[in-house]
């Protein structure tokens, strides 16, 4: 177990190091956008003078490497600075929008893990049947088809039609848990067709990968039927990859998910992301990069860690 | 004949097996008969690509991926037709009825699961036993197998295991339903010898135990021998001849038998030291460990003189390939040096001239992934030449020539080919002239011989030494393969856990007092007289066998601290 603590321990190390690199790389790439901050805060008519106020005023006189660094040292205790559109906290801003990410997130991969496991499990042992290759189509065209599109069909469908599920994804304080899930359905059902066919395609592959192995021939010299070869003795071995793959259609859950939140109204911070960068609001747009980066690097770290935990070799050294 | 015609449990006959490749259907078996008898133990022998496997697989009537059964063909267990029979009726056979035993209990124990769990599943699957009856039966079959630990060894997982304590387990495992008929494919294959007698002993006894009848697979005849009560010789999916084991050794009637039976004979005539001369490879009192990890060889010294042939034996683990390394340069010491002609050799290849470099060759074991299979016959062995002697044009394609005649594969026809063309021993062949290519004096030969049928490494040996004798080449020749020492070598270095304990002259070695380490090497060594296990059990006592007996050497006894000769 000790070992475990000092890999993840290096791990975060090394994702601290990352995240470092990637808060300079995003400081600077805003930094090169064209066209001057203060100009875009007050607009046309601003007179020379009230420009050089301004300027001063926000430090965008200094060398970028000490606004980096003052940035950077604030930031480090999740103070992100305020928005230079309403002057508001950044962390106010997106402190709730990113809860909401979180929750759609976690709604679509509760759904969307397990059920993409159980069917990587059927087709790989229906392998090369009808089943296998209608699922197979039928998760490809999901992932194929822009967020958007699968939106509005499923819009179309849910509410217009049939009228089961609302199209907008409003939410209020108010609302019951029940209620919240019900109306948050239809984007997170979107989200979850489109990270299906990852996870099951790797699921069959890495289990398909491990049915020459001996010790499958074995399991079926034994005697074992082939769901039990399958479920048995090869998934337990194929975690690995998958787990993988699942850490990385996590992230893709939390920073990709613009579009399903325009299409469903949904105050997330894709969102948040789309309004700041229209209105060069850079302390959020920086912090809402900072947030991705460190969602990948965390997912991750955890897949990482996942697939140690799932090798029995390194889990009971000798 | 002690077996009757009622008795009868296993009834193959005109079993023919097609194999898919290259987009068509080819005869891997071509028609063999075989009957089984409850507890008759029947060996299966011959070469690779004889076939053995597939039968063994077929007798529960079982096809590997890439393979059928042919129509007509007839496999009867226990009056019940299997190549007709449905999927899960042959699979209730399975494991409760026929159990198999796999070459690499290491690769064939699922890593994810204790071996108690593996153990108690088929009998839990077909209802044979509880959970817990089925664990305690377990920890009964090992005891009975003399694991050591066997109440604690189950709840372990394969990794933890060593590989030939894997191998008893797989064998309770067989044992779990207590089967009518257990296949063995191999199974002491990958084995060292002292680990081999421990296995062949406890698969005999529990086979006696229970009367189970068994096909035992195997390519060496001497292992056969212990364990049989008939022998069939299979060649290229056919049989050759079956006899009961006694008539089959003394009197086999077969060409093809007897030309197996010989392959031992090839031994070449022990050369003395050249006198006043220089060692060509001088190790001197080498420490070695891969990035700091234990000591893999503590103070290995030895000589090896122009000319000469040192084999270096001992079991995997011993050292014997990491002193090659050392040699090499790919290791360098942690202590000592290795002198080439008295003179001091850089620790790494690095720092090593060409020159130097062009010295020490290598041949591998695995000649399959020692040569690049997209690259052609031609380069593989141009590349040292141009590189060490800088040849081009004309004068390297005349090398490549020549190079080929040496090693008795036609220039014309070989040249253009690409290694996947060619056969085991012709891609080993093609590894020699890969190393004669540099024009080296020294050639570390790893196990060249350990990975090819019995009579392609005689070949190869004829070669080495043809080669040797041409070209005074002296060669280091690594094997855990005591027959072979005793054909090719002119010294021997006996190496145990990293350290030399024994080293001398080939007759000398051969001749007893010896050390007890080479004595128990020796003695573990299986011949080919039936009753040699057994005699060999009866001296040393059931319980002083493998593990045990290395355990049980004496570190006082005098042979110990005298191992310079």
């Amino acid at each position: 177990m000790g070992d475990i603590i000092k890999l993840v321990g290096k791990r975060l190390g090394l994702g601290l190091l990352i995240l470092l690199i990637i808060s300079i790389i995003i400081f600077f790439m805003v930094e090169l956008l064209p066209g001057d901050i203060a100009q875009a805060v007050l607009g046309q008519g601003a007179t020379a003078e009230n420009l050089k106020a301004l300027r001063t005023k926000m430090g965008l006189d200094d060398p970028a490497i000490v606004r980096y660094l003052a940035w950077l040292a604030d930031a480090v205790t999740f103070d992100f600075g305020r928005s230079i559109v309403t002057d508001e906290k950044v962390t106010t801003i997106i402190g709730e929008r990113f809860a909401n990410t979180l929750f759609l997130a976690a709604y679509a991969a509760v759904i969307a893990v397990p059920v993409s496991i159980i069917l990587g499990v059927v087709v790989a042992l229906l392998r090369n049947s009808v089943f296998d290759k209608v699922a197979n189509v039928v998760t490809l065209s999901f992932i194929s088809s822009p967020e958007f599109f699968l939106g509005y069909i499923l819009i179309l469908y849910f509410s217009v039609k049939w009228g089961i599920f609302p199209s907008i994804a409003s939410l209020s304080d108010s609302m019951s848990f029940w209620e919240l899930l019900n109306r948050t359905f239809l984007p997170a059902l979107t989200l979850v067709l489109v990270v299906m066919a990852h996870m099951m395609r790797m699921t069959r592959a890495a289990i398909i990968n491990l049915l020459a192995s001996p010790y499958i021939e074995m399991a079926k010299l034994k005697g074992a039927p082939p769901w039990k070869v399958i479920v048995k003795h090869a998934l337990p071995n194929a975690w690995a990859p998958i787990i993988n793959v699942i850490a990385l259609n996590l992230a893709y859950l939390i920073t990709g998910v613009v579009l399903v939140e325009v299409v469903f109204v949904y105050p997330g911070i894709g969102q948040a992301l789309v309004d700041a960068v229209s209105k060069r609001d850079f302390p959020v747009v920086q912090a809402c990069c900072l947030i991705f980066a460190a969602t990948f690097i965390l997912l991750n770290l955890a897949a990482d860690v996942g697939a140690i935990l799932t090798n029995p070799r390194l889990r009971h050294p000798k | 004949m002690k077996f009757k015609e009622s008795d009868v449990l296993l009834k193959i006959r005109d079993l023919k097996i097609q194999g898919y490749s290259d987009e068509t259907w080819v005869d891997i078996i071509k028609g063999v008969d075989l009957t089984l008898h409850r507890g008759e133990v029947m060996g299966l022998i011959g070469e690779s690509g004889a076939g053995k496997s597939t039968i063994g697989a077929a007798a529960m009537g079982y096809a590997r991926d890439g393979t059928r059964i042919v129509e007509g063909s007839s496999i009867e267990f226990d009056g019940m037709e299997l190549t007709n029979a449905s999927e899960a009726d042959k699979r209730a056979l399975r494991g409760s009825r026929i159990a198999y035993v796999a070459q690499s209990a290491a690769a064939s124990f699922n890593p994810a699961h204790k071996l108690i769990d593996q153990h108690t599943e088929a009998p839990v699957q077909y209802r044979i036993k509880k959970r817990l009856e089925a664990q305690e039966d377990a920890i009964e079959l090992y005891e009975r197998l003399r694991l050591p630990n066997p109440q604690e060894i189950g709840f372990r997982y394969p990794h933890q295991v060593s590989g030939g304590q894997l191998q008893r387990a797989m064998t309770a495992m067989a044992m779990s339903c207590r089967p009518d008929m257990i296949i063995f494919d191999e199974p002491t294959t990958a084995l060292d010898v002292t680990t081999q007698i421990e296995v062949l002993a406890a698969i005999r006894d529990i086979v006696d135990q229970f009367n189970t009848a068994a096909i035992y697979i195997t390519h060496d005849l001497a292992v056969v021998a212990q364990m049989a009560d008939t022998i069939k010789v299979l060649l290229k999916g056919e049989e050759v001849e079956e006899a009961p084991t006694d008539q089959m050794l003394s009197n086999p009637k077969e060409d093809y038998t007897k030309s197996l039976w010989a392959v031992r004979s090839f031994t070449v005539e022990q050369k003395a030291r050249p006198k006043d001369s220089v060692p060509l490879i001088s190790i001197k009192n080498v420490d070695a460990s891969y990035s700091n990890g234990p000591k893999i060889l503590d103070d290995v010294s030895f000589d090896i003189y122009e000319g000469m042939t040192v084999a270096v034996v001992g079991e995997s683990g011993s050292g014997k390939s990491t002193t090659a390394r050392v040699i090499t340069g790919l290791l360098p010491p942690s202590k000592g040096e290795v002198l080439f002609k008295g003179e001091p050799f850089p620790p790494s290849y690095k720092d090593r001239t060409k020159d130097q470099l062009r010295q020490c060759q290598m041949i591998y074991q695995m000649a399959d992934t020692a040569l690049n299979p997209k690259v052609q016959i031609s380069e593989i062995i141009g590349r040292p030449a141009q590189f060490y002697s800088g040849l081009k044009g004309t004068a390297l394609k005349n090398r490549v020539d020549e190079l080929l005649d040496l090693i008795e594969l036609e220039p014309a026809k070989y040249y253009n080919r690409f290694p996947p063309e060619l056969s085991g021993g012709q891609k080993q062949r093609i590894g020699i002239a890969r190393a004669l290519a540099a024009e080296p004096s020294f050639i570390v030969c790893d196990e060249v011989t350990s990975a090819l049928d019995q009579l392609v490494a005689e070949g190869i040996l004829r070669l080495l030494d043809r080669l040797q004798k041409e070209l005074n080449l002296a060669y280091m020749f690594i094997t855990h393969d005591l027959a072979t020492v005793r054909s090719i070598a002119d010294e021997v270095v006996v190496m145990q856990n990293g350290q030399v304990v024994e080293q001398g002259p080939k007759d000398d070695m051969f001749t007893p007092p010896h050390h007890p380490y080479t004595d128990l090497l020796l003695s573990s060594v299986p011949e080919m007289d039936p009753n040699w296990l057994t005699t060999l059990l009866e001296e040393r006592g059931i319980d002083n066998i493998g593990d045990a007996a290395m355990a049980n050497i004496d570190p006082d006894d005098e042979k110990v601290e005298g191992t310079q000769v």
